[in-house]
């Protein structure tokens, strides 16, 4: 790129038309919270801090109630291959199970899907990506939820 | 002719020359004006393995390519113009010593991420700059002004004396993950400064700052990696810094 302009003025050569001039400048990242008449919005209230203390709250209860789990279903009295329709009713009859599952479940959908919610914040770029992924962990959260709810507390060990 | 002064020159000559090396400088050019893509472009030079990564960017500047755009002012890390991207690590091109960084390969130069390259090395700063000012880094009082200074004790000024090391440079905030997504998130150098005054015993506007940094694009976005105290070309504990303004969100107000 030796040019004689280049000692001239210090300014390179311009190749082929300028994408971008003065009245067209080039796009840049919005700044965050821009003064205008209708930013920024007050975001207040504390629901992120909420949900940053559930996840470590959610994920200290988890260890308990996940590692013993594990355990009960398939390390401990014969491992996995105990486990079938009569071993999961012999422990939903205790409501201290029910409870224990319970738990569990609503502790873990949430935790994961806040999770899931933070993921997505962090890596989708495109509002309308945001909107759809989102949509589609919240309807999945309270489906599972719900779900596993109503399984929970209508399980009936004499089905057939 | 070889007189005995002249065998000196040339020997004197023949030692400063070998204690160049060749390195390779990949850049990653950008011009707006030429092409809309980015494009890596290769420098040879010979330099002193002691020079830092500036002297390598002036060199070519000055004898290879004057169109080589990049910021820099004090060249000593103090100003903190010249963060950018080098070998995948951000670092202060003026902090950087080319033996440091394995010349043996091709060293690559890039734009700090996350913010808008404007041309080659320069990138649009005010999205940092916006998230700086939104903090209020100045001291903020109530009453009468001292007629004197205001006196602190030593541990009082202890308290926030890493957070005063921070010289804007952006390094930490363009290493952040959650700030490489769109530009919202306040980001661990706005954090720094908040936790200067924030933790300034003279201070009287640290419930505000705290309430500024509550925000859903506040300190709760960071997931913790430790990016930015890796990325610090001051050595400030960024990652504890934001993690002590959480936790005074949490103890101050509960
Ligand atoms: C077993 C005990 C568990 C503990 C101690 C735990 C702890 C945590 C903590 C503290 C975070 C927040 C990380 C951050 O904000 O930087 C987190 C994130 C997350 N957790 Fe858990 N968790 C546990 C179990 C689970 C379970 C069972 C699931 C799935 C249902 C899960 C899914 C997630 C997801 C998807 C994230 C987001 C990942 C991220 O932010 O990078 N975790 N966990
Ligand atoms: S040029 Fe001033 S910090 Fe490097």
């Amino acid at each position: 790129m030796s040019d004689t302009t280049l000692e001239k003025s210090g300014v390179g050569p311009v190749e082929g038309a300028s994408l971008y001039d003065a009245d067209n400048p080039a796009p840049v990242i919005e700044a965050p919270r821009k003064r205008t008449a209708k930013t920024p919005r007050s975001t207040r209230g504390n629901f992120e801090m909420a949900a940053w203390l559930f996840m470590r709250l959610s994920g200290v209860v988890l260890v308990v109630l996940v590692i013993t789990h594990l355990l009960i279903q398939l390390v401990l009295d014969g491992g996995v291959s105990k486990i079938g329709f009569a071993f999961v009713a012999g422990r939903w009859a205790s409501p201290f199970w029910q409870v224990w599952d319970l738990l569990m479940l609503w502790l873990a959908m949430l935790h994961g899907a806040n999770g899931l919610r933070t993921v997505i914040n962090d890596y989708a770029e495109r509002p309308n990506t945001r909107l759809w992924l989102k949509g589609l962990l919240y309807t999945a959260t309270v489906f599972t939820i719900l779900l596993g709810t109503l399984v929970i507390f209508t399980f009936d060990p004499n089905i057939r | 002719m070889a007189t005995p002064t002249m065998d000196k020159v040339a020997a004197d000559d023949a030692a400063a020359a070998s204690h160049l090396i060749t390195v390779t400088f990949r850049i990653r050019r950008f011009n707006p004006e030429v092409s809309a893509e980015a494009t890596w472009e290769d420098f040879q030079l010979e330099i002193d393995p002691k020079e830092r990564v500036l002297d390598g960017l002036h060199k070519i500047k000055w004898e290879l390519d004057g169109s080589l755009t990049f910021r820099r002012s004090c060249a000593h890390g103090i100003c903190g113009s010249d963060a950018m991207r080098i070998n995948g690590k951000n670092r202060l091109a003026c902090k950087t010593l080319i033996k440091d960084i394995n010349p043996a390969k091709p060293i690559t130069v890039e734009p700090i991420k996350g913010l808008t390259v404007l041309k080659d090395l320069v990138v649009d700063m005010e999205p940092f700059f916006q998230a700086y000012r939104d903090v209020m880094p100045f001291l903020v009082t109530t009453g009468n002004e001292p007629t004197r200074e205001r006196l602190q004790s030593a541990e009082d000024r202890e308290r926030f004396d890493d957070t005063t090391k921070c010289i804007l440079c952006a390094a930490c905030t363009s290493s952040c993950p959650v700030f490489w997504n769109d530009g919202q998130y306040f980001g661990p150098a706005a954090i720094v400064n908040a936790h200067r005054f924030i933790f300034d015993s003279r201070d009287e506007a640290g419930e505000q700052r705290l309430e500024i940094l509550n925000d859903k694009d506040g300190v709760w976005r960071c997931r913790t990696t430790f990016n930015c105290t890796d990325a610090c070309p001051r050595g400030i504990e960024v990652t504890k810094a934001i993690q002590e303004v959480k936790r005074a969100l949490i103890t101050r107000r509960y």
